[in-house]
C-alpha cells in the first residue's frame, strides 16, 4: 500500500525524492501519513482539494479488499 | 530512461549507431556531443573517433500509460493498458479481469484516476491534452445508462410539472444529458450548484 501511495504521488510533485509514506496501525484502522516537500504542498491538494480527494479515492478503493479500514493523511 | 553511449568515424556516423541501438528516429532523442573526433593524416595517423550520447525523450502519453499500469497492478496483477491518440485527446483503455475495481461505484475510482492522469500528463507538457480513462467500455455503458435516465426524467418533469434535480455529476457526465435533452422542446436543462455538487436539472417549459 505504501508503494501505491508513493507510485501515485512521485509523478505529481517536483521532488519526488521527498515523498515518505509511514503507517501507523491502530486497533480498527491503517493510518497512513503522507509527507511531502513543503513546496510541493499544493501539488498533492490541488484546487479545493480535488487531488488530495482523487488519491483518497483511488488508495480507499485499492484497500477495499483489506480487513481494516484505511485512512490516508496528508501533511 | 534510455539511453546509449556511441562513437563512430563521424558524429553522424556515431549517432546513426546509437539510433540502430535504440531503434528510434532522431527526432525523438537528444544527443550530447562527447568528442566531435579528428579526422588525423591521410584518415590513420592521430585519428579519434567521435564519441556522443543519445538519450531517448521522455513522451509524456507514454508516461502516463506507464503511470496508470502500475497502479493498476495494484488491484490486479494482470492489466493491459491501451492507447489510443487522436490529435489533442488521448484515449487509456484498460482492461483486465477484475476491471471492476478500478471502475468504483458510479465510475468514481476511474474518474479519480482520470484526473491524476490529467494533472500528470499537464504538468510534464505545455500542451494541454484532453484524457479519457476508460475500462472495458464503461464510459459508452454510462452514456447509454445516463441518456435513458435523462429521458426517463424529461418525461417526469413533463408530467408533474415541476423541477427534477439529479444527483451530482462530473462535467462530462452533465455534458451528456444537456445533449440528450437538447432537442426536446417541451423542456430545459440548466445545471445548479457549485463543484463539487453541480447537478442538472430539467425544467418544464412553459
Amino acid at each position: 500500500m505504501e508503494a501505491l501511495i508513493e507510485t501515485i504521488v512521485q509523478p505529481l510533485v517536483d521532488h519526488p525524492e521527498d515523498v515518505r509514506v509511514n503507517s501507523k496501525e491502530e486497533a480498527s484502522k491503517i493510518v497512513y501519513h503522507l509527507t511531502v516537500n513543503p513546496d510541493d504542498v499544493g501539488k498533492v491538494i490541488g484546487k479545493n482539494g480535488r487531488i488530495a480527494k482523487s488519491i483518497r479515492t483511488v488508495v480507499y478503493a485499492a484497500g477495499a479488499n483489506t480487513k481494516k479500514r484505511i485512512y490516508l493523511d496528508i501533511m | 530512461m534510455k539511453q546509449v553511449t556511441a562513437s563512430g568515424q563521424t558524429v553522424e556516423d556515431a549517432v546513426q549507431s546509437a539510433l540502430i541501438q535504440l531503434n528510434t528516429t532522431e527526432d525523438q532523442v537528444d544527443i550530447d556531443v562527447i568528442d566531435e573526433g579528428k579526422k588525423g593524416v591521410l584518415g590513420i595517423f592521430g585519428a579519434k573517433r567521435a564519441i556522443v550520447k543519445v538519450k531517448v525523450k521522455d513522451d509524456p502519453i507514454e508516461d502516463a500509460a506507464n503511470y496508470l499500469k502500475q497502479i493498476a497492478a495494484t488491484f490486479e496483477s494482470d492489466v493491459q493498458v491501451q492507447t489510443t491518440i487522436d490529435g489533442k485527446s488521448i484515449n487509456y483503455e484498460l482492461s483486465g479481469e477484475k476491471i471492476a475495481m478500478l471502475i468504483g461505484k458510479r465510475g468514481q475510482t476511474l474518474n479519480a484516476l482520470q484526473h491524476l492522469v490529467q494533472v500528470m500528463i499537464n504538468r510534464s507538457t505545455n500542451d494541454r491534452y484532453r484524457i479519457v480513462v476508460d475500462a472495458e467500455g464503461y464510459r459508452n455503458r454510462r452514456k447509454e445508462t445516463l441518456e435513458q435516465l435523462a429521458h426517463r426524467l424529461a418525461d417526469k418533469a413533463i408530467k408533474v410539472r415541476k423541477n427534477v434535480s439529479l444527483e451530482p455529476m462530473p462535467s462530462y457526465e452533465r455534458k451528456i444529458i444537456h445533449s440528450a435533452l437538447q432537442d426536446n422542446e417541451k423542456i430545459e436543462t440548466f445545471s445548479d450548484g457549485s463543484e463539487p455538487n453541480r447537478h442538472v436539472v430539467i425544467k418544464p417549459a412553459r
